[in-house]
């Protein structure tokens, strides 16, 4: 409009004043904006609470301990002697080998439910793995500890007899093929407790990467039909590619929950405090069941030193899952057009 | 079909004429030379059923004589995994002979993708049967249900003894912890949806962080304030606190990401009609969204019911009944079966397997319910809410007219103003 109308005037007219964008809010609607912000400040002041409380008692121990804190292995606060480097280490491998069980098999079934599966079970599938996610981790806990934990004997013992040169499947004190090897040198294990965190990740990776799965754009998937692709080209090269940002995305956030996960842990391991490198032998430890195992007996010095264990553990989780919302956020994944 | 019939007069007319100029010709499609047969898109071929039973037998036996004669292996679970890894590599020689390369490697994707969806399935549901199959033995005595364990010692039968401490305790807890997190959550996620900028972007980011902030971090929260400096003893009370610090940011996410789905159409029509904020809130969003909410809060709900950490370093333990959350501990179904199949006691694991199951059957029956109220989008009614919807127009419809008619004669100009 403006521009037809330019070249009758002899000069352009000074810009507009411009308007105050603000509306003018009525007493009411000023209420309701401060209780909604109360309420989201209380939230925040929670959350931020947890994390400062932590710090707080935790500084006690973490005074005295020092740097020695990240180093030492063993776990006797009051005979001061105490760090977190088993724990940490054992946290972290339960987490990994729980993220790699459940990396593909969250993708796997995140496809099938977006991409193989019939239309009609679609839906019934998708409420299926959340409800695998709301089954509570006691109930993993008890499955692993008194019917997995045997299962898996044979397999740890295969894979200790085959792959045993490999730092991190050896398992000390069984010679190979030995068959009087008691099979209990391969219960209580970081490798079974990691598959049944596993299972416990894997429905929270798989309904993210399903979201941004069926997302895809469909005149890009037709696109690649048109081109000539299979269906498994098509989901290469677009689905995938698509869905990146949440692969990364869920697999990071599985990690924050496996690194946190209690219960089933504590159900399952036996907890030694030295560093623990064999996956499949038994006896590993974690900070989460260091907690639920030690609080009760704790003296009010051991329980700083608990405090701090559990302050390590939180700084873990906050920094992956910050880093897994941020990979979230930036995808392509999440653009949606307004209804 | 009828258009292209039409089309050929005129193109066949000009061709008779010589010396003309060479035109288009469109080719008679009227009759096909040959009968062709309609090509059969999406069915099973003979080569393909060959393909997968020769390689699910051939891994099979293979397996079988790997089992058997060359290799000590034992175990029904590496027999399965082997067996797998043999039928995928048959099977895509097998598709090799007879296709391309590119859908060799599609029929090995269809095969993985859909093992892994089994596996999946089949492990939710090996969890559940199981959980039940064991629990069974406690499940089936009235007893399990109505008293609690303060008379069942170690070695006393399943018939004395039971659960009903722990039903009680759990739904006081969740209750409690409901009553203190839903409107904290509900509020916050109505910032988030409604105050939009900069701290309400933090405020998400670090909701979203806490989504997974380890359980037992709650429980240690608690226990280092309320119990250790407020002196609130071990009790209910305590763990429905710890419970709902866990769940705030949970439901807060859910439901932030529920009133981002109301139409914006919706809110802009009431905001043309001239209402507030607050009212636009109160009478377009949360209704729009309503069904939407109640699914967070209920997947909240199912959450807190299974948390057993906060509760474990917060309830304290016992085995008599407690309905008063303020004073004594008071146990709950997660940890009353943690605790329960600690003991060697064969009867006591029963016990602990029963009231897994029965907190397996309340999540059920929340999840059920979550179902039934949520399967349906930001603003879709169901048929009951619709008839409702319809009935109050009718009457608004009615009330005009009324309205109209008796106006008309007093104020004819003013006839349009309702």
């Amino acid at each position: 409009m403006t521009d037809l109308a330019a070249p009758e005037r002899p000069a352009p007219p000074a810009p507009p004043p411009r308007r105050a964008l603000k509306a003018n809010l009525g007493a009411a609607d000023r209420t309701f904006r401060g209780i909604a912000r109360g309420g989201g400040i209380t939230v925040l002041v929670i959350m931020a609470l947890v994390g400062t409380f932590l710090a707080y008692r935790a500084w006690q121990a973490l005074r005295k301990a020092g740097f020695s804190f990240l180093t030492t292995q063993a776990w006797d606060p009051d005979g001061g002697h105490f760090g977190i480097a088993a724990v940490i280490v054992g946290t972290i491998l339960i987490a990994l080998v729980a993220v790699i069980i459940a990396v593909p098999l969250a993708m796997g079934s995140a496809l099938y439910i977006s991409e193989y599966a019939p239309r009609g079970i679609q839906r019934t599938l998708i409420s299926l793995v959340d409800l695998m996610a709301a089954v509570p981790s006691v109930v993993y806990g008890l499955w692993g500890a008194f019917l997995l934990q045997w299962k898996v004997i044979s397999l740890s013992r295969w894979i200790s007899d085959w792959f045993g040169w490999i730092p991190i499947f050896k398992v000390n004190g069984v010679s190979r093929h030995d068959p009087l090897a008691t099979p209990t040198v391969y219960t209580s294990s970081t490798f079974i407790a990691g598959m049944v965190v596993a299972l416990m990740v894997t429905p929270i990776a798989c309904s993210i990467m399903r979201e941004a799965f069926s997302q895809a754009p469909a005149g890009e998937r037709e696109g690649a039909y048109a081109l000539g692709a299979t269906r498994w080209g098509m989901i290469r090269s677009v689905v995938l590619p698509f869905g990146k940002g949440a692969i990364i995305g869920g697999t990071m956030l599985g990690l924050g929950r496996a690194l946190g996960e209690t219960i089933a842990v504590v159900m399952i391991i036996s907890p030694v405090f030295v560093v623990q490198p064999h996956i499949l032998q038994n006896g590993t430890s974690s900070v989460s069941s260091l907690i639920a195992l030690r609080y009760g007996e704790a003296s009010g010095f051991g329980l700083s030193a608990l405090m701090a264990a559990g302050l390590a553990l939180f700084v873990l989780t906050l920094f992956v899952n910050f880093a897994a919302a941020a990979i979230v956020a930036r995808s392509r994944s999440g653009a949606v057009s307004e209804v | 079909m009828t258009t292209l019939e039409t089309s050929q007069l005129p193109v066949e007319a000009p061709q008779q004429t010589a010396g003309a100029p060479p035109r288009t010709v469109l080719p008679n499609r009227s009759s096909p030379a040959g009968q062709q047969a309609r090509r059969r898109v999406g069915v099973l071929r003979t080569t393909d059923l060959l393909a997968l039973f020769g390689a699910l037998a051939a891994s099979l036996t293979m397996t079988g004589l790997l089992w058997t004669q060359l290799s000590p292996f034992t175990g029904v679970l590496g027999y399965v995994v082997t067996s797998w890894v043999l039928f995928v590599l048959i099977y895509a020689v097998l598709v090799s002979f007879d296709e391309s390369r590119p859908t060799m490697w599609d029929r090995i994707a269809l095969v993985v993708v859909h093992s892994l969806g089994a596996v999946l399935l089949g492990v939710l549901i090996f969890v559940v049967v199981y959980t039940f199959v064991r629990g069974w033995s406690a499940l089936v005595h009235v007893n399990f249900f109505t008293q609690d364990m303060r008379d069942a010692g170690p070695l006393d039968p399943l018939t004395v003894g039971g659960i009903k401490h722990a039903i009680v305790g759990t739904l006081i807890q969740v209750g409690i912890a409901l009553v203190i997190a839903v409107p904290l959550a509900l509020l916050a996620a109505v910032f988030l949806h409604e105050v939009p900028g900069r701290f309400s972007r933090f405020v998400r980011t670090v909701v979203e962080a806490m989504t997974a902030l380890p359980d037992i971090l709650a429980g240690l929260f608690i226990f280092a304030t309320l119990i250790l400096i407020f002196g609130v003893e071990k009790s209910g009370l305590a763990a429905a606190t710890a419970l709902a610090v866990t769940i705030v940011p949970i439901i807060t996410r859910a439901a932030d990401v529920v009133l981002r789905l109301v139409p914006g159409s919706l809110t802009e029509a009431s905001y043309a009609l001239g209402s507030g904020q607050w009212r636009t809130v109160w009478h377009v969003v949360m209704p729009t969204a309503r069904s939407g909410l109640a699914t967070a809060v209920i997947l909240g709900a199912a959450r807190a019911i299974g948390e057993t950490s906060p509760v474990l370093l917060t309830a304290g333990f016992t085995a008599t009944f407690n309905a008063d959350p303020t004073h004594n501990p008071m146990v709950s179904l997660p940890l009353e079966a943690y605790s329960l199949v600690q003991s060697p006691q064969k009867t006591m694991i029963a016990r602990g397997f029963g009231s897994a199951a029965t907190l397996l059957v309340l999540v059920l029956v929340l999840f059920a319910i979550a179902r039934v109220i949520g399967g349906r989008g930001a603003g879709q009614l169901t048929a009951r809410q619709q008839r409702r919807s319809v009935r109050a127009s009718r009457r608004d419809a009615a009330r005009y007219i009324t309205r109209l008619s008796s106006a008309q004669p007093a104020l004819p100009t003013e006839s349009g103003a309702p």
